[in-house]
């Protein structure tokens, strides 16, 4: 029983992992909680959906709807993120500023998706199978594509850890999130760095985006809960930290397939809403957060 | 002359407040001068519009005939324009080889880059049993240390150094001072020293600027300016 | 030192042009308009009737954001929530426990601040993102709770239907008081009401100490103000303020379900109070009747380009997004800062 909860735990985790990776990402190069990441991935699965619909491959289309995903990201940091820095002003909504626009932002690409391919939901179907694998008598509630989320969250992370631990590139990304300034003055072009980062974030969020609404319908809200969840997730292990984000969302995952089990579905995010305040309580930077420097 | 830093005519504002009028002044290629002043002169605001972190609203500045103004610093440092900062040089959170290799990412030259490291490990060996250790447990000396020597990487041509000394051990300033001497003459560096701590400053360098209050209020060599007795007790503090 | 710091606090001063009006001219200034305004409810149609109630609802709700966001600086993602307890709160206490409507209401309003009071106690340390982020998981958690226990009726929800008009209105107005008449006269009252207060409150030293927190906490504190204790009362106040418009939201549907307070409708409140103005309580007024003109606005676009199926589901959410946006990165002030020309503040 606890094992089939904790299988069932992993996968949605692995989802939440990959939101609040994306999301951890552009809060360490940009300061600002991109709520338009719910929306950007739904597009790029959008995309993918459309190039299914041409090619009529999934693994065709998985890899493009990624490449959007990289593509769309970059663009709202150029053209969106950028223009909104230039701006920013004094007054009661200078701090939040930014997380507004991105909230304004979401709901014009979540329209403009409804606008182009309407409300309804569409089926995103992968080859794999969404029944869980037999083992002997009993089927575990596991499929195939649990198994695929779970990989592709893990190959993610995985490539996300080596470009960050081992690249010019990733040492590049870090020096610009932790001390932006210092960075510029030893010759890092920031700005495009900071760009690289929401390209990364915005992969991160189409490779979510594609594994997981096989599971389930397509429409132009479909990945909102899994981003809440992304975000209670990286709140959780503390906004700063790429491996609090991964461990948050764990964390989360299991936690909400408990609560799933044995008491009902309902209640899934008003405990999501106690495991943060408890989280918080202790420590108001999360779990692996610390007082960092408040630099733009 | 277009060679070394031209400074004219140089205003800067933080938001409504001037902080420096009209500044002009010159420093050779080569030349090691020493900027002293107290608190709140506009030293650090100088460098910082020098490099790029400050925009400048009148006069201009220019580096072997090429203007610094309105330019990025990270298009500065290509150029050879290298600003060590006052207080936070060091990224805490990166080990001290991270540090230095941030100073070479944007070359293309990673063999000189290579051994531009070297040369800065031979120049503060401290660093050198430090090398993986995070740069938040270095002591002050050796974070000042570290973060010349990241600058150094980058080979520059032009080293602004923002109030090295700032709460170091007098043993370590002299080491530190040793040092910049040293690179000046060895490779011809031209270094502008920010300073307090006058006397440490004047003892290696060429000429001393002195400013107050955003205004150059005296210059010439450091002979010159020791024996000025006004200079002396108004600025040099003795 | 000191000097500097109260300086600083200086610069939190409120709004000193035109609305410094004492209480008591204020409120001779509202009740004329609010009589204008139920004498012309007379004269025009159901739904204008309805709309008018809408935006009173939406005034009270709007207040509360700006109360929380625009003064104390603390941003909430799950204002829905706290409407939601209101609503909830009032109609529970008329369905399951026969309180007459005033005091339903009443129950709501109280069991919603208390509510506030203890999230604001656990807020008070969190800031921006994480207070964003525990927000918009209450917007997201509670609302469903609904689901899990029957006493608060499940998916169909409670009713709170407060009847027809009194019969010494409906003769007062000749005979032809309808219902959403009766709605609108008691939302635009209460809308009215909860105006004045507030503005009382937040031209006076409570709104000061609301904007210090606000500019510099650092500054505030050493001035010798309680940080903490500043920002949970600004909490309890915006949730009394949202429960309260959470109970005549339910006053208006006629009952409350769970899909009543949706993760969208905290996003409209944001929306409404940013393009409106955060630093004002008049955007309120502006940024209700913006929420909810949007969606005619829209339906009249919408006839020009075609009317088709998608273009009017999904024209109100471009409309209200780029809105926002715009106003975001154009005149983060709000709207109602460019028509006077203000500073800042």
């Amino acid at each position: 029983m606890i094992v089939n909860t904790l299988l069932i735990g992993a996968s949605s985790g692995a989802i939440y992992a990959l939101m609040a990776l994306a999301l951890v990402l552009v809060w360490r190069s940009t300061r600002v909680v991109n709520f338009a990441q719910a929306g950007q991935a739904v597009l790029s699965t959008y995309i993918g959906y459309e190039a299914m619909n041409v090619t009529h491959s999934y693994w065709i289309s998985v890899p493009i709807a990624i490449a959007f995903g990289a593509l769309i990201g970059a663009l709202v940091d150029i053209l969106f993120m950028r223009v909104l820095a230039g701006r920013v002003q004094r007054g009661p909504i200078a701090e939040v500023a930014p997380v507004i626009a991105t909230l304004g932002l979401l709901g014009l690409i979540q329209s403009v998706i409804g606008l182009i391919w309407g409300n309804a939901f569409v089926q995103y179907t992968s080859p794999l199978s969404g029944k869980g694998f037999s083992i002997g008598n009993e089927t575990v509630p596991f499929s195939p594509q649990n198994a695929l989320i779970v990989a592709a969250a893990a190959v993610v992370m995985g490539a996300f850890a080596l470009v960050f631990t081992f690249t010019d590139l990733g040492l590049a990304l870090r020096a610009a999130s932790f001390q932006p300034e210092i960075a510029r003055l030893a010759g890092i072009k920031v700005d495009r760095i900071r760009t690289i980062g929401w390209t990364f974030a915005g992969a991160a969020g189409a490779v979510a985006g594609v594994v997981i609404t096989p599971t389930a319908s397509l429409y132009p809200n479909s990945l909102d809960l899994f981003f809440v969840s992304g975000f209670v997730a990286a709140v959780i292990g503390g906004l700063e930290s790429l491996v609090g984000a991964v461990v948050g969302g764990v964390i989360l995952g299991i936690g909400f397939a408990f609560i799933l089990q044995y008491i009902g579905s309902s209640v899934t995010f008003l405990a999501a809403f106690i495991i943060l305040m408890i989280v918080q309580l202790v420590r108001p930077h999360g779990l692996f957060g610390h007082k960092a420097s408040r630099h733009a | 002359m277009s060679a070394g830093l031209s400074v004219k005519d140089l205003s800067v504002s933080h938001g409504a407040i001037k902080a420096i009028y009209e500044l002009s002044f010159e420093v050779a290629p080569g030349e090691l001068v020493a900027l002293i002043g107290a608190n709140g002169a506009g030293k650090t605001t100088l460098l910082r519009a020098l490099s790029g972190l400050l925009a400048v609203q009148a006069g201009s500045a220019s580096w072997s005939g090429n203007s610094l103004l309105k330019k990025k610093p990270e298009e500065l440092v290509r150029s050879g324009i290298v600003h060590v900062s006052e207080g936070k040089s060091v990224i805490p959170e990166l080990t001290v080889q991270e540090n230095l290799a941030i100073g070479g990412l944007w070359r293309r030259d990673k063999a000189d880059v290579r051994r531009a490291t070297k040369e800065s490990l031979e120049l503060f060996p401290a660093l050198q049993s430090r090398s993986n250790q995070r740069a938040d447990t270095l002591s002050g000396g050796e974070r000042q240390m570290l973060a010349i020597a990241r600058a150094l990487i980058s080979r520059p041509e032009l080293l602004l150094l923002d109030e090295p000394s700032l709460g170091l051990a007098p043993l370590i300033i002299e080491q530190i001072f040793e040092s910049l001497k040293q690179l000046k003459a060895e490779r011809g560096l031209t270094i502008l020293l920010v300073e307090q701590n006058a006397m440490s400053a004047l003892k290696i360098a060429d000429r001393g600027l002195i400013l107050n209050l955003g205004r150059l209020v005296g210059s010439g060599t450091p002979t010159e300016l020791i024996h000025d007795p006004q200079l002396r007790s108004a600025y040099l503090g003795f | 030192m000191r000097k500097f710091i109260s300086s600083f606090i200086q610069g939190a001063r409120p709004f000193q042009r035109v609305r410094t009006l004492r209480p008591i001219q204020r409120a001779l200034i509202l009740t004329i308009f609010g009589l204008v305004l139920l004498v012309a409810s007379n004269y025009v149609g159901e739904l204008q009737a309805y709309q008018g109630a809408q935006v009173a609802v939406y005034i009270v709700a709007i207040s509360s954001i700006i109360v929380l966001t625009g003064y104390s600086g603390q941003i909430s993602l799950g204002h829905g929530a706290l409407m939601a307890i209101g609503g909830y709160g009032t109609a529970l206490s008329f369905t399951e426990w026969n309180f007459p409507w005033p005091m339903a209401i009443i129950f709501g309003v109280v069991v919603g601040t208390i509510f506030g009071a203890i999230l604001g106690i656990a807020s008070a340390r969190l800031q921006g993102p994480y207070l964003a982020g525990t927000t918009l998981a209450l917007a997201v958690g509670l609302p469903s709770v609904a689901d899990q226990f029957k006493i608060l009726g499940g998916e169909q929800g409670l009713g709170f239907d407060i009847g027809d008009p009194p019969a010494w209105l409906q003769r007062l107005a000749g005979g032809n008081f309808t219902q959403y008449q009766w709605f609108f006269w008691l939302t635009a009252i209460a809308a009215l009401f909860i105006f004045w207060a507030t503005t009382n409150v937040l031209q006076s030293s409570f709104g000061r100490n609301w904007r210090a927190v606000r500019n510099n906490p650092t500054a505030a504190s050493l001035a010798g103000i309680n940080v903490p204790r500043w920002k949970i009362l600004a909490f309890t106040v915006s949730a009394c303020l949202a429960s309260l418009s959470g109970a005549l939201l339910a006053l208006l549907l006629g009952l409350v379900t769970p899909t009543a307070f949706p993760l969208s409708l905290s996003f409209l409140l944001i929306t409404g109070a940013v393009v409106a103005g955060l630093g004002r309580l008049g955007g309120s007024i502006l940024g209700s009747v913006i929420l909810v003109s949007i969606p005619e606005l829209s339906g009249a676009l919408a006839t020009h380009f075609g009317d088709s199926q998608k273009l009017t589901a999904n024209l109100p959410g471009i409309v209200s997004s780029l809105m926002l946006i715009i106003v975001v990165i154009f005149a983060p002030n709000g709207l109602s800062q460019i028509k006077l020309g203000r500073k800042p503040g």
